[in-house]
């Protein structure tokens, strides 16, 4: 049951990012890639991660790529300069190294050297209050600096696309 | 009990639940266009059955039978699922909401019904997911906007993404806030099962998250948060934000007539359109209830506690529901008056009130809240109910 | 359960697609949002040996992953709305000259 619900899940997820890498517009690759984040949060939920499926969706969903959605919108290019291609040759380079890199990370996975353990009894290691308890203690430090790091990218994005005014010396 | 029992089980109440929101829809819009008739000095539509009471139907009706109009440089597939995207996250928010109390249908079903909560499901990421759902709205409305392939309908979607996005930030901040005046509870309530273990598997009392709905609601058996002054405040900035959130009047740029011809839905005619303007509702009725749920103490009236420690739960479960429809219309009365008394926001004006009054008015009360709750935690069990001292 | 090994499969092969995005297209959104796809498939990996060791480590450092993409995406977006200002395209390969 739980299996076959992954394997569903998992396949969606897959074709969701590759007709996201394979759509030529890019309203259409954003929406396939918000398709392919509603797979991953759902893979969170059969993962016993309930609070990072629901901050997925809020950020990544809800906030990202409503702000890809309005750039692509706002600057008007959907369909993009997308037929000219410097590199030629890229592509069917790129595709080989990729699936090379698929099929020698599952040699690693399913012939591993030493047997991984599993615990059998996973616990609610996902739920809410046990996050925020380690967050605020163990990992207080990197809490701030990610904190931060926001406002860097906050005064960062709001100078980038600040209009000069006359007069000024940018 | 058997998972596929518990499916249908599921599958059934939901069905149920999604009736009952698009009769509520329905109805929502006649007493939005009586009430706002009567604010006018109008009459309102009363021709349609006993004072208008079939008007809805009627609207109904009409729109099946609308011819559909596709724009021929419209892009095909997003034209067409953007009303889902729109109708969907407003219906599946009302998955989490706790409607009344608990019915005791052990007499009906056995002994396993004796407590069976009106409420769909109580996840112990409830707020969250609640505030998820509500990220999403912004899709239809955009999308639909953009794929419209029409100047105006592209500028109210754009101006829909701006508003939901910014408006979110206050929108989580001011829930937050609440989230914070949900006390954990006291060993002594330990000691008593409390009602949500009761009804969602005997979880103990101490594990169950502040996040889930259905405790928020129980927390606020003494003071309501809407009560308490810093929720009384924080009421206030849900009340702009969530307004803002579900593009309603006065923050309903994305549909200005004046400006946009009809904003983003301007292309859309028939069940598409009906689609839409459900979904702009049905968002209301959901962010009305989730306000009533976090800040006006959810089913909590006079009496209900009484009825249930005097042995008559069906009846106290009823009232309970009724407590919180009556709550819930009352929020949605007052969203219907303030659409009729203020005029439209700028945009600038939005914009303003957005992000340079709400957010850091909201960000200082988070702040505050959790000041005065560390504080009051020794004090008086009232004062320190009064300000969601939280208890170690 | 799921074996802790598929999902790190799906995150393999989700990551590759992210890899051959970034390679193959040459809208700078585009790979943009295959950046985050990658972002992303790292993620599921480190949620899954999260619940492989049943320690929330990893949970956490995917909660910090998501924070430093939004950062990034909003410096990111930024300034592909500065070189669009100027060079009125978002074609990657346009883009190559240091002077604006």
């Amino acid at each position: 049951m739980e299996i076959a619900f992954f394997i569903i899940t998992a396949l969606l997820t897959i074709g969701a990012a590759v007709a996201m890498v394979l759509s030529h517009n890019a309203v259409h690759s954003a929406l396939w890639l918000v398709l392919n984040f509603f797979g991953v949060a759902v893979l969170y939920l059969l993962l016993n991660a309930p609070f990072l499926a629901m901050v997925q969706i809020t950020v990544y969903a809800g906030a990202i790529m409503v702000l890809f959605l309005f750039v692509i919108m706002l600057l008007g290019s959907e369909q993009g300069q997308e037929e000219v291609n410097g590199l030629p040759w890229q592509t069917p380079v790129a595709l080989v190294m990729g699936l090379l890199l698929v099929v020698m990370a599952g040699y690693a996975l399913f012939f591993p050297g030493t047997p991984v353990p599993t615990t059998q009894t996973p616990n609610e290691i996902g739920a809410p209050d046990i996050l925020a308890r380690k967050l605020f203690s163990t990992y207080l430090l990197p809490f701030e600096i990610t904190s931060v790091l926001l406002l860097v990218a906050l005064i960062g994005a709001v100078v980038l696309t600040m209009k000069s005014r006359e007069g000024d010396r940018v | 009990m058997n998972i596929w029992v518990r499916l249908i089980t599921l599958l059934f109440v939901s069905l149920i639940l999604f009736l009952a929101t698009t009769t509520a829809f329905a109805y929502l819009t006649l007493f939005e266009r009586r009430i706002l008739a009567r604010l006018q000095n109008r009459v309102g539509p009363n021709r349609a059955g006993p004072g208008g009471f079939f008007q809805p139907l009627a609207d109904a009706l009409k729109l099946f039978f609308k011819e559909e109009i596709t724009p021929a440089q419209a892009d095909k597939a997003v034209y067409t699922i953007a009303p889902a995207l729109a109708m969907i996250p407003a219906i599946v928010l009302f998955a989490v909401i706790p409607f009344g109390a608990y019915l005791d249908l052990s007499f009906l079903l056995g002994e396993a019904a004796r407590y069976v909560p009106i409420q769909l499901a109580d996840v112990n990421v409830g707020v969250l997911f609640l505030l998820a759902v509500t990220s999403i709205g912004v899709y239809g409305v955009t999308l639909g906007g953009w794929s419209s392939n029409n100047k105006y309908s592209m500028l109210g979607g754009i101006r829909a993404a701006a508003q939901m996005v910014s408006y979110e930030l206050a929108l989580g901040l001011s829930i937050l806030v609440a989230i914070m005046l949900t006390t954990t509870p006291t060993t002594q309530e330990a000691a008593n099962a409390s009602l949500c273990s009761l009804m969602f598997g005997q979880q103990p009392v101490a594990e169950i998250s502040a996040l889930s709905t259905c405790r928020i609601v129980e927390s606020q058996g003494g003071w309501w948060n809407i009560f308490k002054p810093t929720g009384l405040l924080a009421f206030g900035i849900f009340w702009l934000a969530s307004t803002a959130e579900v593009v309603r009047a006065p923050f309903d740029l994305v549909e200005a007539e004046q400006e946009l011809v009809g904003g983003f839905n301007t292309e859309y005619s028939s069940m598409k359109f009906a689609l839409f303007f459900m979904a702009e509702y049905i968002k209301l009725i959901a962010i009305s209830a989730i306000g009533v749920v976090l800040f006006l103490g959810g089913w909590r009236g006079p009496g209900v506690d009484l009825l249930y420690s005097l042995g008559y739960p069906n009846v106290a479960g009823l009232v309970s529901l009724g407590y919180f429809l009556l709550k819930l219309i009352a929020f949605l009365f007052f969203s219907i008056w303030v659409r009729a008394t203020l005029p439209r926001f700028k945009y600038n004006q939005l914009m303003d009130l957005g992000w340079k009054r709400l957010l850091p008015i909201s960000l200082g009360l988070v702040a505050v809240t959790a000041v005065f709750a560390v504080v009051t935690q020794d004090m008086n069990p009232y004062i320190a109910g009064l300000f969601g001292g939280f208890r170690r | 359960m799921v074996p802790t090994e598929y999902y790190v499969l799906l995150s393999t092969v989700l990551f590759t697609i992210g890899v051959i995005g970034v390679l193959t297209r040459r809208s700078a959104l585009v790979v943009f949002m295959s950046v985050e796809l990658m972002l992303n498939s790292a993620n599921l990996a480190l949620v899954a040996f999260s619940r492989q060791w049943n320690h929330v480590d990893g949970q956490i450092l995917t909660f910090f992953v998501i924070t430093v993409a939004a950062a990034e995406v909003a410096v990111g977006l930024a300034l592909l709305v500065g070189i669009f200002r100027t060079r009125r395209t978002t074609n990657v390969d346009e883009v190559n000259t240091m002077r604006g």
